[in-house]
């Protein structure tokens, strides 16, 4: 079976939300070890897809498998790292604090929590309370919190936001090391530079994939100078589609 | 179930709580406060020998019922219940780990309060202390069993702070603080009789009058307790929409 090698596999997967439709139909594979960016305006369903991974969102129908299980299993809980588009952590405790437990939760090395410290490069707050940090340095610590362990799956809903380039550089670096340990990594974003980083680019607007190509395919396909020019001639085609059927 | 995750969230959930020195100090002085206003305001009557039993039961148990709503309900909404329901562990572990970490503030609560309406408003007690504290502690866990519950069905924190008049005052009304239980109209009573806060407001009196036969009142007082944290348990869902 070529399909339980995917890191995800998902098959005709549709949500509702509120009586709308918000992903129609949606099939996706993930290769393991890649990193995969998922990009496209907000609302346009990145989160949505990203929570249906992690099995947290009610589905209306359709299959996805994460690591050969069916997502949300109880056995993917230690295996699958989520880290949320808001930074779900608490205010009101230190940056350690924090982590030490979600740590104790997923009963890994106390040594991990340090690690992930250093490779957030949060080691000069980690004993201030959140609520003092600004908003790039939590989300750093809520990306702290997906790191902890060893996951096989990461799904990080817009990690690098509000962070400066050094740092987004740095993190994605690391985003490349765990891919290369044969972690497989969905990074949700709205930033195209960071595209380029990627091994895989999903494009997702209004709920349908307009393209699942790696960098290089999808500026050759298209025809565009950089992943945005890509992507606005893809919306154009798109729509251009809609209209002639019309 | 996993002993460590509920002895974490305990551990975590206190910690949040010692971060906050001002909610520690209402927790804790609050309901003595009141209990000394009620001794002062019938100083000259013989009505705080009467109802000041059950104020221990009362003051706790609502505050308790507010601190733990507004805590868990934060926590729904902060997107931290949404990591935790990804991570391995249990739900009845993080409700648990709730109901300990707001235990161990009860306890200190209900002891504090227990010592002022003794010693300083002179509250006479004919039976055992260690009962009436263990009993006063009992009503405030109640109380944040009940909050637990209650976050559940809110959605904002206006919401939760009207779940207090609508699921904590009857009970007040109908617990025999304003008007003795068999002294009810037929239908209040067999209604106060299905109350959890009734029988550990009945609990308390009893012990206060040195009577000690109240096995009945705690068992149901516990029962309510424990359903509402299984219940509570079950409203938390891991697939939201």
């Amino acid at each position: 079976m070529v399909n339980s090698q995917a890191a995800v596999l998902i098959e005709d997967l549709r949500v509702r939300r509120d009586k709308h439709e918000v992903l129609h139909g949606i099939d996706l594979r993930v290769p393991p070890g890649a990193v995969v960016g998922v990009l496209g305006p907000s609302g346009g369903g990145k989160s949505t897809l990203l929570r249906a991974i992690v099995g947290v969102q009610i589905v209306q129908s359709g299959r996805v498998d994460v690591l050969g299980l069916p997502a949300g299993s109880a056995a993917l809980r230690s295996r699958v790292a989520y880290m949320t588009q808001g930074t779900s952590v608490y205010d009101d405790l230190t940056v350690r604090q924090n982590l030490a437990y979600f740590r104790a939760i997923l009963g890994v090395a106390r040594s991990e929590v340090d690690r992930v410290i250093e490779a957030t490069d949060l080691g000069d707050v980690a004993d201030s309370l959140v609520e003092t940090l600004s908003g790039g340095q939590r989300s750093r610590v809520s990306l702290a919190g997906a790191l902890l362990g060893s996951p096989e799956l990461l799904v990080l809903d817009e990690p690098t936001v509000g962070l400066d380039p050094v740092l987004r550089g740095e993190l994605w670096r690391l985003f490349r090391t765990l891919a290369a340990g044969g972690v497989t990594l969905l990074v949700s974003s709205h930033v195209m530079d960071e595209a380029a980083r990627c091994d895989r680019l999903l494009l997702l607007r209004e709920g349908e994939i307009l393209a699942d190509d790696t960098p290089a395919g999808l500026l050759e396909s298209t025809g565009g100078v950089d992943t945005e020019d890509a992507f606005l001639r893809l919306i154009e085609r798109a729509t251009t589609d809609v209209r002639g059927v019309s | 179930m996993k002993p460590t995750a509920t002895l974490a969230t305990a551990a975590r959930v206190l910690r949040q709580i010692l971060h906050d020195p001002r909610t520690i100090a209402l927790l804790v002085v609050v309901p003595s406060l009141l209990i000394g206003l009620m001794a002062w305001l019938f100083d000259t009557t013989p009505v705080f020998a009467q109802v000041g039993p059950a104020m221990l039961a009362l003051f706790p148990f609502i505050v308790m019922f507010l601190v733990t709503s507004i805590s868990t309900l934060r926590e729904r909404r902060s997107g931290t219940l949404e990591r935790l329901l990804t991570l391995p562990l249990r739900r009845l572990d993080i409700i648990l780990g709730y109901a300990l970490a707001f235990g161990v503030a009860a306890i200190v609560q209900a002891g504090v309060a227990v010592g002022f309406a003794i010693y300083v408003c002179g509250l006479d007690v004919e039976g055992s202390l260690w009962l009436l504290l263990g009993v006063a502690v009992l009503d405030a866990i109640l109380g944040t069993t009940l909050g637990l519950l209650a976050s559940a069905f809110a959605r904002t924190e206006f919401q939760v702070v009207q779940f207090m008049p609508a699921l904590v005052f009857p009970q007040v009304l109908l617990g025999g603080v304003f008007l003795p239980r068999d002294q009810l109209p037929d239908v209040l009573r067999s209604i106060s009789d299905w109350l959890p806060l009734s029988h550990a407001i009945d609990a308390l009196n009893a012990i206060a009058r040195g009577t000690e036969d109240i096995g009945g009142d705690l068992l149901i007082v516990a029962a309510f307790a424990l359903g509402a944290v299984l219940l509570g348990a079950l409203t938390l869902r891991r697939r939201t929409p």
